[in-house]
């Protein structure tokens, strides 16, 4: 079948590309577009490591598919730091939330919306916001603790 | 997935046209399970319809004692409607508790209703509720719109438009969540409105249901300690890894109890 033609914004940026109407965001973003940041890890949307943001909403991109993006805002771990990491990636790193790294994009993408919405979480809350990804090495704990955190460091800067 | 052909209408009424005389034809609303479902090559269908650039079939607005929420309308915006939760709260906490973020941002009530799922959250509200299920074609009534496992009233070509809840006295909905899928291994919902009291199960059968019972007994006397010895039976519940039928009928009689006290709150 024909090529769709999807005309989308990726991290601020326009962008268009050719897609089959089987494929997946997470398809068109890890293959043509050269984004690996988002991972599969399950293909069918319970562990959060393809998680983007749709409009500001995180979502999982295995669940999308690519031809959906045709005018929307795609977000994306690429476009999470700017000239210097976010203070979620750097407290990630400084506090090793994280080993083997596969849920780590989409865990700071989801980590990111919750605080742009709720600044000051309570651990339940950010349990309760993170609940779409799975980690299958540290236990959550010290990825809690990083994003409770990060939460109290922005706080502090504001 | 196979190869099918999709569509982005703009109008329920492209979106029909585009299901007419495709018998493979499939509407697609968030594609919570829809998608998985093609991943896995349970379904090949010929054309997917999707349904998100409908603006018409999304939001919520209170007409009356009701709230009509819009069947594009995604389950994180029903959790945090302020409409809902100063109407219905209990139906925006079934809501907030669907699935994961990621899927609240995606589902949708109508998608939710449509496909009928035995573990799915929302067709307790409907029945508990008494809501109203409108399509393009025309209403149907709570009672009688679940026909069954993954079956509804809904005929061919038939797209939901919007749900309306009429606001009750009081309500609630208590699930207890299959712990890695938040599917409701059993969810109960109770609604005390002017003509009596509802309760829905949902998760426990192959279908939502009604307990009469438990209905009759809360008319009189709304407190848990009024329906704490009707039991229901077994017989016809799932049965799974996740928990036996006797099991999810002791559950019922937990989660109706629990929603009492929740709705008495």
């Amino acid at each position: 079948m024909a090529k769709l033609h999807v005309s989308t914004t990726i991290n601020g940026e326009p962008q268009e590309f050719l897609c089959d109407a089987e494929q997946s965001m997470l398809d068109v973003l890890r293959g043509p577009l050269g984004l690996t940041g988002a991972k599969e890890g399950c293909g069918t949307g319970d562990c959060g490591a393809c998680t983007i943001t749709l409009n500001g909403r995180i979502v999982c991109s295995c669940l999308m598919l690519a031809a959906e993006a045709e005018g929307q805002e795609i977000g994306t771990i690429e476009g999470m730091a700017g000239e210097e990491l976010h203070p979620l990636q750097q407290k990630f790193l400084e506090s090793a939330a994280l080993q083997c790294g596969i849920c780590t994009p989409g865990v700071l993408m989801a980590a990111k919306a919750l605080l742009e919405k709720n600044p000051d979480p309570t651990e339940h809350e950010v349990r309760f916001w993170l609940a779409g990804n799975l980690c299958r090495c540290t236990g959550y704990d010290k990825i809690i603790r990083a994003v409770m955190d990060t939460a109290a460091d922005m706080r502090a800067a504001r | 997935m196979y190869d099918f052909a999709y569509h982005r209408p703009k109008s329920v009424a492209d979106a029909v046209a585009l299901l007419k005389g495709k018998e493979e034809a499939r509407p697609m609303s968030g594609g919570m399970t829809l998608i998985p479902t093609l991943k896995q090559r349970l379904a090949k269908p010929s054309d997917v319809v999707d349904l998100g650039g409908v603006k018409e079939l999304a939001g919520i607005k209170v007409e009356g004692g009701n709230v009509v929420i819009g069947a594009m309308t995604k389950h994180g915006d029903v959790a945090t409607s302020a409409d809902v939760k100063a109407h219905i709260p209990a139906l925006a906490d079934l809501a907030g508790h669907i699935g994961d973020p990621q899927v609240r941002n995606r589902g949708t009530i109508g998608g939710s209703v449509a496909n009928a799922d035995p573990a799915a959250d929302y067709p307790a509200a409907v029945v508990a509720l008494n809501a109203t299920v409108t399509t393009n074609t025309g209403k149907h009534a709570a009672d009688g719109f679940f026909k069954g496992l993954f079956e509804t009233a809904l005929g061919e070509g038939e797209i939901i438009t919007s749900i309306s809840f009429p606001k009750p006295e009081k309500a609630a909905y208590m699930k207890f969540p299959n712990p890695a899928s938040r599917y409701a291994m059993v969810g109960v919902f109770v609604a005390k409105t002017a003509s009596g009291v509802r309760v829905a199960v949902t998760g426990a059968g192959p279908s939502v249901f009604r307990v009469k019972a438990m209905e009759e007994a809360l008319s009189k006397n709304f407190s848990s300690d009024a329906i704490k010895d009707i039991k229901v039976p077994a017989t016809d519940l799932n049965s799974d890894i996740h928990g036996s039928a006797e099991y999810r009928a002791h559950l019922v009689g937990v989660m109706a109890r629990r929603a009492v006290d929740k709705a008495n709150k």
